[in-house]
């Protein structure tokens, strides 16, 4: 395990006459990334946050094949849920990896987790991470947030953009209309489930080669992983 | 709407295709289709009401409903934002709004391998 400190991994507010605010920050471990990626081409790329249109533009110029994937949006599913054996609601975990992160033949470079796992719920966290593990190359990047300290659940769910080789642009995740139309689907935003300390997020990563934290003085920390 | 509806075909949002659907001039499609669509040479513009499940070949594709379905674009492919799209997509420029909802793969071909393909 290594430790780095960021220097000016901070978050700071931008503001965007008309459109509210716009948060931007600056990312270590994305510079860490962008290096790794910026030497070669023809990689396979799978973003796992709320849509970017930015982030696939820019991926897909660079010469990579591109892969997104919403897995919070999907984890909100109702067909998803079923129920334990005192009625309990609970998500059916077999279903949602059977409909989910399904690439038959793909094998990844680089995984951008985002802040998933803060966010997703509890038993879908281990399988979905152990899912991304066989579908990542040996060497392969894996770039992932998670908060340091508990901001309370209404702590806002970002879609980043990468607008630089160390810089993101955050916006807070709003359901798409069409799917906020449907019965049954979460329409405001997302849940901060949990808090990850070192520990945990150790044994969640104990299948990966390295893990590599990125300290910041905002309430973040990056942690990039290899495969 | 597309700009100029006097030089595109249309097809209204009651209407329900099943199968093939092939031809040489511009599309707009407002309704639903699944099967096939091949317009090699000609651009389809997916309107908002539009519902397809089907694999696309068009020169230019623009999307503002919702597609399951690989789409090739061998010019150009838009998803506005309005757009719900679940399938792969190779193209040679790609273009996004935000608000576009996308699940899938995108490739951009350079104009080397489109002169290569064709």
């Amino acid at each position: 395990m290594k430790w780095f400190r960021s220097s000016s991994s901070e978050s700071q507010k931008t503001a965007t006459a008309g459109a509210g605010q716009k948060l931007t920050r600056r990312s270590s471990g994305l510079g860490e990334l962008y290096r790794h990626l910026g030497s070669q081409s023809g990689l396979c790329i799978l973003d796992l946050g709320s849509t970017s249109a930015s982030n696939i533009r820019l991926f897909a110029e660079l010469g990579h094949k591109i892969y997104s994937e919403d897995l919070l949006i999907a984890s909100s599913d109702p067909g998803i849920m079923t129920q334990d054996a005192e009625g309990k609601p609970q998500v059916d975990v077999r279903r949602y990896l059977a409909e989910n992160l399904v690439y038959e033949g793909a094998q990844f470079d680089c995984v951008l987790c985002w802040n998933l796992p803060d966010y997703l719920e509890e038993s879908l966290v281990k399988p979905v991470i152990d899912r991304l593990w066989s579908m990542m190359k040996p060497g392969g990047m894996l770039l992932v947030f998670f908060h340091t300290k508990d901001a309370g659940p209404d702590a806002p769910c970002y879609r980043y953009h990468i607008i630089g080789n160390d810089s993101l642009a955050m916006t807070p995740i709003t359901a798409h209309p069409e799917l906020s139309r449907r019965p049954g689907r979460f329409v405001k935003g997302f849940r901060l489930q949990r808090v990850f300390n070192n520990r945990h997020i150790e044994t969640l990563f104990r299948d990966f080669t390295s893990i590599k934290f990125f300290l910041a003085r905002d309430t973040i920390r990056e942690v990039l992983v290899i495969r | 709407m597309p700009e100029n509806t006097a030089e595109v075909a249309h097809i209204g949002k009651s209407v329900v295709i099943r199968g093939e659907l092939s031809g040489s001039e511009d599309l707009y499609l407002d309704g639903e289709v699944e099967g096939t669509i091949e317009l090699k040479s000609n651009s389809l513009t997916i309107g908002p009401n539009g519902r397809v499940k089907a694999g696309i070949n068009a020169k230019a594709v623009k999307v503002e409903g919702r597609v399951e379905g690989n789409i090739v674009g061998s010019e150009r492919v838009e998803l506005r934002s309005t757009a719900v799209v679940v399938g792969d997509i190779v193209t040679r420029r790609i273009v996004l709004q935000e608000g576009a909802s996308f699940r899938g793969s995108v490739e951009q071909q350079s104009d080397g391998a489109q002169a290569a393909a064709k």
